[in-house]
């Protein structure tokens, strides 16, 4: 689809890819909106609630009626804060939230931004997050926001580490940076997907021994990435009050709530793209003479029940983990993750040098 | 072999399965919720919430301004001004409770030697302004009349109690 300026001419392709856009948007916000009712009623299913149930049947306007409050509450400054850092943080987290989705393939062909280096785009977009959150503790001027701050940044540095391994892992299974890449490689049924690869053992090498492990760290590292349960030392209710969203109400930090579940929901897009086949069906299906439409349907049908999946794992982990020390936290991202993905590149590379027939 | 078996648990997150488990068992159970304003939980008879003033069946008020309530009261939120009325029976002429300052101990009504002021099981008396949880002696009288049944009921449960 970056073809349109080329075919529509410099004014209407413009139109089309700022449509495309919005339309990308608004169906985003949309899934978000549910997303967040499916995370509260997990949740609370699993602790015997009922959950929200009662904006809507069964619950199902409560994400509505909450933007509502939030918008209409009062945006309260701080004496002290920096104001243009301190609105400008909510409104970063939200901004790179929202362009990391222009890599995103959601069916054959339908990706806003088909990115030769879509991979390295995620990866920097991904990794600027974390200014968001130093900037908005920062400019809270307060103890707590400044705490969280500290510790989100020292948490998402280490855990970007491993997760820069890990997708170099798959990266060197695609031999591509272009995700509708690496998602047409795992073509063909589950065995091929990255998680794992089972067409390598033609080769004689068992890479589902790497791979396995190296998609649970992924979803591991994600959380952390995320700032979710049980990683989300840099809010900790309990001890942060809220990290560095204490000093934030209304509006902005309605933006940093948006900013960060898209960034959830990113992380298990990514997972389901890099190992779990993104749009392709579990069983391979002969869909040459299946018209455009449904071809397009039934493939982002299979890339967001992918995603609600992994979505239900989150947040099956925040209602069962308790929350990670400091210490532990770093230990697992340093002594465990970092050498593990160190050395799952060094025999996928073995594998692509030596093993590939 | 602990630390063995443990790293060996850690690595394969047997941990995190067997709690997935336990969380679907859980998923699936009878939710425990209350759909609030449509459903109530049970109360006890000994529950203390809004305040009331009582009267006799025959419509005279019991209370006889001993105020016994108002020395008890640990919040010091009851006062009480009481003169002789005209057929010379001793009876309040201002008896207010400032609901803000109360801490619902119950003092009050284990003091009171006729039964009069006592806490009913109402706590739904939720109100916008300050000012309206001032409460004066026609309030808690009202409180008293509409409540009766109730409060009759419960101190009838709990006398075997006392």
């Amino acid at each position: 689809m970056s073809g349109l300026i080329e075919q529509f001419g410099p004014l209407w392709g413009t139109m089309a890819v700022l449509g495309q856009i919005l339309g990308f948007v608004i169906v985003l916000l949309l899934s978000l909106a549910f997303l967040l009712l499916m995370d509260r009623k997990v949740w609370a299913a699993v602790q015997m609630r009922k959950g929200p149930n009662v904006v809507g049947a069964f619950g199902l306007l409560q994400s509505f009626a909450d933007f509502l409050k939030f918008v209409f509450k009062e945006v309260v400054i701080p004496a002290g804060v920096d104001r243009s850092l301190y609105l400008i943080a909510p409104l970063i987290t939200l901004v790179l939230a929202f362009i990391t989705w222009v890599v995103v393939p959601v069916a054959p062909g339908w990706v806003i931004a088909d990115l030769n280096v879509g991979l390295l785009y995620l990866f920097a977009m991904s990794s600027l997050g974390v200014y968001g959150i130093i900037i908005g503790g920062w400019a809270s001027n307060s103890k707590y926001p400044f705490l969280g701050a500290l510790r989100s940044a020292a948490q998402m540095v280490s855990y970007e580490v491993s997760i820069g391994f890990i997708i170099v892992t798959v990266l060197l299974f695609a031999g591509s940076m272009n995700l509708t890449t690496i998602v047409e490689m795992q073509a063909g049924g589950f065995w091929n997907w990255n998680v794992l690869a089972l067409h390598t053992l033609e080769d004689g090498w068992p890479m589902f021994i790497v791979m396995i492990p190296m998609a649970v760290i992924f979803l591991i590292s994600a959380l952390a990435e995320t700032n979710r349960p049980p990683f989300d030392l840099p809010e900790a209710e309990s001890e942060l009050v809220a990290g560095y969203q204490v000093e934030y109400s209304s509006t902005p930090y309605l933006l940093f709530m948006i900013g960060e579940y898209l960034n959830i929901v990113l992380m298990c897009a990514m997972i389901s793209i890099l190992f779990f086949g993104g749009w392709h069906a579990p069983i391979e299906l002969d869909m040459s003479n299946w018209s455009y439409l449904a071809v397009s349907f039934w493939s982002f049908f299979w890339f967001a029940a992918k995603v609600i999946f992994f979505f239900f794992i989150f947040a099956m982990v925040k209602a069962l983990v308790p929350r990670y020390r400091y210490d532990q936290l770093m230990r697992l991202g340093w002594k465990i993750f970092l050498p593990t993905s160190l050395g799952a590149v060094a025999l996928v590379g073995a594998y692509i040098v030596y093993g590939q027939g | 072999m602990g630390r063995i078996e443990q790293t060996l648990r850690g690595i394969f997150l047997m941990d995190f399965i067997s709690a997935f488990g336990l969380g679907m068992k859980y998923f699936f159970r009878k939710k425990a919720t209350l759909n609030y304003p449509f459903e109530k939980g049970p109360l006890s008879p000994r529950f203390r919430g809004q305040h009331a003033l009582r009267r006799y069946d025959n419509g005279e008020e019991r209370c006889i301004a001993c105020k016994l309530c108002e020395a008890i009261c640990p919040a010091q939120a009851i006062t009480i001004e009481a003169e002789p009325r005209e057929d010379g029976s001793r009876r309040t002429t201002r008896y207010d409770i400032d609901m803000t300052k109360c801490i619902y101990c119950g003092y009050c009504q284990e003091a009171c030697p006729v039964d009069a002021i006592v806490e009913g099981p109402n706590f739904e008396f939720a109100v916008e302004t300050r000012e309206e949880l001032y409460y004066d002696k026609a309030k808690l009288l009202e409180n008293g009349d509409r409540w009766e049944r109730e409060i009759a009921k419960n101190l009838e449960l709990d006398a075997p109690y006392r």
